[in-house]
């Protein structure tokens, strides 16, 4: 299939956004559902084709005289010029991991349009209000989504940064009504809002001094392929420049990353993600499980071999990532939400692939030298890829239990195992994958990720491993506490089930791809350099990620199979460090101080009275002196003739008297 | 006896002084009208008698006077259909009181 | 004299002037008559707009690079040498598109005008004359008349047909504005008396930035007195005040023009007049105004914040993106000064959108306080979905006009490598986000959440007229959006001589 075929790819979800948002509402519901899948899966066909004939093509578009994949550029029409080289394009540029996040954006946007037929339907099959609408929303998503990773420049990539955020802000507060919605809906948009704001300085910054967008000649070398000397040529146009003593490069790398960091729910700028999962749940296991939350991750790999000369920038991104990955794991063996419990581990699935490209420098920087690999980048993008594969599963699992029950609480679900046994072995492979149990996806990409961090130092390696199973841990902490525990309390009219085809179908694809995912020869796809890469299994640390891996399964076996006090005990013995992690350690109500009491209450407000009774109360104090000035004239005026009679009499008086005495004098 | 001009004058300018007074202290329209008028007249007998006195063969001085007389008369008349007026539209002809065209 | 009426552009007056006569003849039961004049009006601007877009690229593409095209002149009062002289470049033709667009819109949003629809309609297209007649002048005389008869219309239009507080804002409008014509008026008439260097003196602006003999001394003087002349219709901080209370009264149709064009008046005219024919003082004086108007972008923001009337939020909300404009003006590049007109033309269509969207729910629910409404998408779903749109356009989304115009505007204006203006950059950049929390803020306020008004639940949603005026505000702010480049091509070149003229005072980093 011709690689320009990926225009289709774009234009497609495009147009169905347009034709669904505006001719929806005089259509069927159903219809409008069938026609955004039919829709989204003639657009998965053609990413595949496009993906499959870039990675395994042999034409001379894609692979170089040297061996090396390209990155092509299909399409790169001018769209905005601001001066003579500035000139933002809006193009479709495929390369390794361009090409694979076609097929994951597409492949779980697909799951998602099926699943959605039922989801957003109720129990008769009865699609809900505003279903139109949901389609026209999930399509502007997945056209965003597509433009992001497909974009050949910078600029283009902070385009649809904000569109994916808009389209996220859009499909979180889909359920208008609800002020949670809603509440969720504005602070998502506005924290990423401020973190986009960082990433239009970085971008600014980086422009002013090499003055260009286009990756092309930021990071491609002529072969087309990420490119060292490039890169060097672009970190060196800004002459050395510095600013507080650091270098103006590692400044605007810095701020590039706070913009995903943003976007990919790094700490602190995390807190909107628990808050998203107010949305549908579909939209949760599409936009903030597997594709938009990992923007951040794609941004940070496209401008790698820059992070990877700015080595501040570069230590910062790994300190960040560490932290994140360990905050939110945990916090997220304390939550009840069963969504809120997958959003810290979807947040702490992203800091490991964040960390694992920051780990990665530490070999790649030396490449040249010391003959380094860029593992790290591998096994971030190969995590990317079955990640977004697991937790899409996760997710979509939980909406089937959720549209089962009712209730995102888990304390409401409980031994359901024997009702839903399909969403319930989903579930299972969905947590042995994310656990990285062989041989599930997991398993293969964070074992390489760990690799890389060993590589970098025995800390990073054994922190992450730490993580890996405190992940392990909360993922069957929550398996067990909905499927098992105690036995199920029926609280609605009809006992949960399994739910119709359209939602189950997805749930046993994405599973089956989460077993199988692991075995993709990423290592030869998706490298920093084009260049496949050698690496062989190191089973000192797969072996004893695996074991901490079980040791944390059989901690959540031990507490949570079988209802027992242990749990209760364990948390009073803890209260305040049980409190503080089930209150995510209190970030939110910070975030509320700082925007309520500090931003609102002492400077809108004030600003506000200042504009209102010093700016225009000297406006209005000049009016009303020009007034009472005037008021105090017009008593001369006062319209009384016989006042002016008298006046006058005494004028003429006084002038007789002056003349009487000029006369006498 | 001999009538001087200033037997004239005093009558006539204690006249006027009567008119200016009357004319700034009543609050009656009328009043002011008759105190206007009182005014007019000392004038005109001041027109009268100066004629006679300063140029004694020359009427130009009488005329006028008649002049003023007809003119005050219809002046009176306007100001008296004002006054009715006003005293119609306000059941008033107290100055102090008619101040709608003030301002 | 007759040669005149061969130049289209003098048919930018002649048509409202037209349909002033047409309206003239109508009487106020006549409706449908009145209707149809002024929509003729509309649409024949509309038409002619388009048409001179055309003759302009047309001219371009010919090669014509002279710095106006359509250039005639016709002496209207010899004795001071003022002329009716006329010509456009790319900022005036897509002033005038803006313009032509806005009253087209405003005519369909005041439908139903009532009470004296005549005399509304009389004035609303006096005040398009006015617009339309700046735009096409480059007589320094001739363009402040226009200015006036552009200004006054709206003490009328605010104090008839206004809202709420209305004597006291079309009075503080007008004087305000009448306050700053008086500094402008003199800074016009210093620069005609300093116009030429061997006693010519001119009034026309060309030939005025060809002498180059204003003295520097002298252009201290002038430049504060014409900028800030023009700057406070351009709602500079801090003599903004009376644009929030003047949005506040007026009704729908006039803020729109108001805000959509009128406020254009003000950047233009700083652009046109005070830079382009004082370039030392603009550079020597640019940082008083930077501040200022830097400080009006944030402040502007901020202020909207708190805000509950939806007009005073917008209103709020033009101080901060006006401010932008004349901010990018300042930035003495050809990018930054390229943004700032697409930030007139985006603002002007997107403001005009938003109080076009709220006259509508104010007709419907007779309050503007976002305290008492709520979940309107669920009883007026075509003005919620237009509400959010204009939203979206305002904070800044990509594939609507704001973006295009903010990042033009950041870029250009980050091409100046001094601190000072780095920093009032970053400073102005940021109010993206504040931008973001207002304008989220009354949408959820406004349009999501539950109802709160019981009595609203029986409102209806758009007519067809009102369909009419938003969806064609809409469709531009897309296109504008989508397609920037196109616009970018028509303005950028028309920056070149003001940039050329500014180069010997300003060292313009990065071209």
């Amino acid at each position: 299939m011709p690689l320009s075929y990926t225009i289709a790819v774009i234009a497609i979800p495009l147009f169905m956004f347009l034709f669904l948002g505006l001719a929806g509402v005089k259509m069927s519901r159903k219809l409008t559902g069938v026609l955004g899948v039919i829709a989204m899966a003639v657009t998965t066909i053609i990413a595949y084709g496009v993906a499959l004939t870039y990675f395994f093509g042999t034409g001379q578009d894609q692979v170089g005289a040297d061996g090396v994949r390209q990155a092509v550029t299909v399409f790169n029409p001018a769209w905005l010029s601001f001066t003579d080289t500035m000139v933002v394009r809006m193009g479709i540029l495929l390369d390794p991991i361009a090409a694979m996040m076609l097929i994951v954006v597409c492949t779980v946007s697909f799951m998602v349009h099926l699943y959605s037929l039922g989801y957003m339907s109720d129990h008769d099959g009865n699609a809900e209000q505003g279903f139109q609408r949901y389609y026209a929303y999930l399509a502007l998503f997945t056209f965003s989504m597509l433009g992001l990773v497909v974009a050949t420049n910078l600029f283009q990539i902070f385009v649809f940064f904000e569109m994916v955020g808009v389209s996220s802000y859009l499909l979180i507060g889909f359920y208008y009504s609800s002020p949670a919605a809603n509440h969720a809906s504005k602070k998502a948009f506005i924290v990423t809002r401020l973190a986009d704001l960082f990433f239009l300085l970085g971008i600014m910054i980086l422009s002013y001094y090499t003055q260009t967008f286009d990756f092309s000649q930021l990071v491609f070398g002529a072969n087309g392929a990420n490119d060292m000397a490039v890169a060097q040529s672009a970190i060196a146009s800004a002459g050395g420049a510095t600013f507080l003593g650091c270098s103006v490069m590692a400044w605007a790398l810095t701020f590039i990353f706070i913009g995903g960091a943003g976007k990919s729910a790094m700490y602190p700028l995390h807190i909107w993600l628990p808050d998203a999962m107010e949305g549908p749940t579909p939209v949760s296991a599409l936009i903030h499980a597997a594709t938009m939350v990992v923007a951040g991750v794609f941004l940070v790999a496209r401008l790698f071999p820059l992070y990877v000369l700015e080595q501040g920038a570069m230590e910062i991104i790994c300190v960040v990532g560490a932290f994140t990955a360990f905050y939110a794991a945990a916090i997220a063996c304390v939550q009840s939400d069963i969504k809120r419990a997958l959003a810290f581990s979807t947040i702490s699935q992203i800091a490991f692939m964040m960390t694992s490209l920051a780990v990665s420098s530490s070999n790649s920087a030396m490449i040249e030298i010391h003959g380094g690999t860029g593992l790290g980048y591998m096994a971030s993008m190969f995590h990317l890829f079955t990640h977004a594969m697991f937790k899409a599963l996760l997710f979509l699992c939980a909406g089937a239990i959720i549209h089962a029950v009712h209730s995102n609480e888990n304390d409401k679900m409980h031994g359901l195992h024997k009702f839903m046994p399909i969403t319930s072995i989903a579930f299972l492979i969905g947590c042995l994958a994310i656990a990285g149990i062989p041989p599930f996806a997991g398993f293969w990409s964070k074992d390489e990720i760990l690799v890389a961090a060993y590589h970098k130092g025995f800390f990073w390696g054994l922190w992450m491993s730490m993580v890996a199973g405190m992940t392990a841990f909360h993922m069957f902490r929550i398996y067990f506490l909905i499927f098992f525990w105690k036995k199920h309390e029926i609280h609605t009219h009809h006992a949960p089930k399994d739910q119709p085809w359209t939602m189950t179908l997805p749930l046993i694809i994405l599973a089956t791809i989460s077993i199988v995912a692991g075995f993709v020869p990423a290592h030869d796809l998706v490298t920093w350099n084009g260049k496949a890469l050698e690496t062989q299994l190191d089973w000192t640390v797969a072996g004893s990620s695996v074991l901490i891996a079980l040791i944390g399964i059989a901690l959540a076996y031990k507490l949570y199979y079988k209802e027992n006090d242990l749990p209760e005990r364990m948390k009073n013995g803890a209260l305040g460090l049980w409190t503080a992690a089930y209150h995510r350690f209190y970030m939110d109500e910070l975030y509320q101080f700082i925007t309520h009491k500090v931003i609102f209450q002492g400077i809108c407000v004030p600003i506000a009275w200042f504009d209102r009774h010093i700016i225009d109360g000297f406006f209005n104090m000049l009016a009303s002196a020009t007034g009472s000035a005037s008021f105090a004239i017009r008593r001369l005026q006062s319209g009384s003739i016989q006042g002016y009679v008298y006046v006058y009499l005494l004028g003429v008086l006084l002038l007789a008297a002056v003349t009487m005495l000029c006369v006498l004098i | 006896m001999n009538l001087t001009l200033l037997m004239y004058l005093i009558p006539s300018l204690i006249m006027f002084g009567c008119g200016v007074y009357g004319f700034i202290t009543r609050k009656n329209m009328i009043a002011i009208m008759i105190s206007l008028e009182l005014m007019l007249n000392s004038v005109d007998i001041n027109f009268v008698v100066f004629n006679r006195y300063l140029f004694p063969g020359q009427m130009d001085g009488m005329f006028f006077t008649l002049f003023a007389i007809a003119i005050a008369a219809a002046e009176t008349a306007l100001a008296l259909a004002i006054v009715i007026n006003v005293y119609r539209a306000a059941k008033n002809v107290d100055i102090e009181q008619i101040r709608k065209l003030k301002f | 004299m007759m040669e005149i009426f061969n130049n289209p552009l003098i048919y930018f007056v002649i048509i409202p002037l037209l349909t002033l006569l047409g309206l003239a003849f109508c009487n106020n039961r006549g409706m449908r008559a009145i209707r149809a004049v002024a929509v003729t009006g509309a649409v024949a601007l509309v038409a002619l707009a388009i048409y001179l877009v055309c003759l302009f690229l047309q001219a371009r593409a010919a090669g014509d690079t002279s710095e106006m095209i359509l250039q005639s002149k016709v002496m209207w009062y010899a004795p001071f040498n003022i002329e009716l002289a006329l010509g456009v470049d790319g900022v005036s033709v897509v002033m005038i598109l803006l313009s032509a667009f806005i009253v087209f819109a405003g005519v369909f949003a005041s439908w139903k005008m009532n009470p004296l629809p005549k005399q509304f309609f009389l004035w609303f297209f006096l005040l398009s004359t006015g617009v339309f007649g700046f735009f096409i002048s480059i007589d320094l005389f001739t363009m402040f008349m226009f200015y006036e008869v552009a200004l006054i219309p709206m003490y009328l239009l605010i104090g008839v047909w206004g809202s709420g507080n209305k004597n006291y804002s079309a009075m503080k409008l007008t004087l305000m504005l009448m306050g700053s014509s008086a500094f402008l008026m003199l800074g016009l008439i210093g620069i005609y008396f300093h116009s030429s260097a061997d006693g010519n003196l001119t009034m026309n602006i060309l030939e005025i930035a060809h002498n180059d003999a204003i003295p520097h001394q002298w252009q201290l003087y002038l430049f504060p007195l014409t900028f800030v002349g023009f700057g406070v219709l351009g709602a500079m901080f801090p003599f903004h005040t009376w644009s929030p209370d003047g949005h506040a009264s007026a009704p729908t149709a006039v803020s729109m023009l108001h805000a959509g064009v009128l406020m254009k008046l003000g950047g233009y005219g700083c652009f046109r007049i005070a830079i382009y024919l004082m370039p030392f003082a603009a550079s020597e004086l640019a940082w008083i105004f930077l501040t200022l108007t830097g400080i009006s972008i944030v402040y502007g923001a901020f202020s909207a914040c708190v805000q509950t009337d939806l007009k005073y939020i917008n209103a709020y909300s033009s101080v901060s993106h006006c401010g932008m404009v004349l901010f990018a003006i300042l930035m003495f590049n050809t990018t930054a000064m390229t943004g700032a007109v697409l930030q007139m033309l985006s603002h002007g269509l997107m403001t005009a959108l938003f109080f076009a969207l709220i006259g509508m729910i104010y007709g419907r629910t007779h309050t503007r306080d976002i305290r008492d409404m709520g979940g309107m998408m669920h009883i007026m779903p075509y003005l919620g979905v237009g509400y959010v749109i204009a939203g979206l356009a305002s904070l800044g989304l990509p594939g609507l006009s704001g973006f295009a115009a903010e990042m033009t505007i950041f870029f250009g204006s980050f091409e100046n490598a001094d601190v000072f203006r780095r920093v009032l950059t970053i400073m102005g950049a940021s109010s993206i986000v504040i931008t973001a929390v207002y304008i989220l803020r009354v949408v959820a306020k406004l349009l999501f959440g539950e109802v709160q008004d019981e009595h609203h639940r029986t409102l209806t949603d758009a007519s067809w007229d009102e369909r009419l005026s938003t969806a064609t505000l809409i469709v531009s702010v897309a296109i504008i959006g989508c397609f920037p480049n196109f616009f970018v091509n028509i303005i950028s070149d028309s920056f070149l001589p003001v940039v050329n003229a500014l180069k010997d005072y300003f060292p313009v980093a990065g071209m």
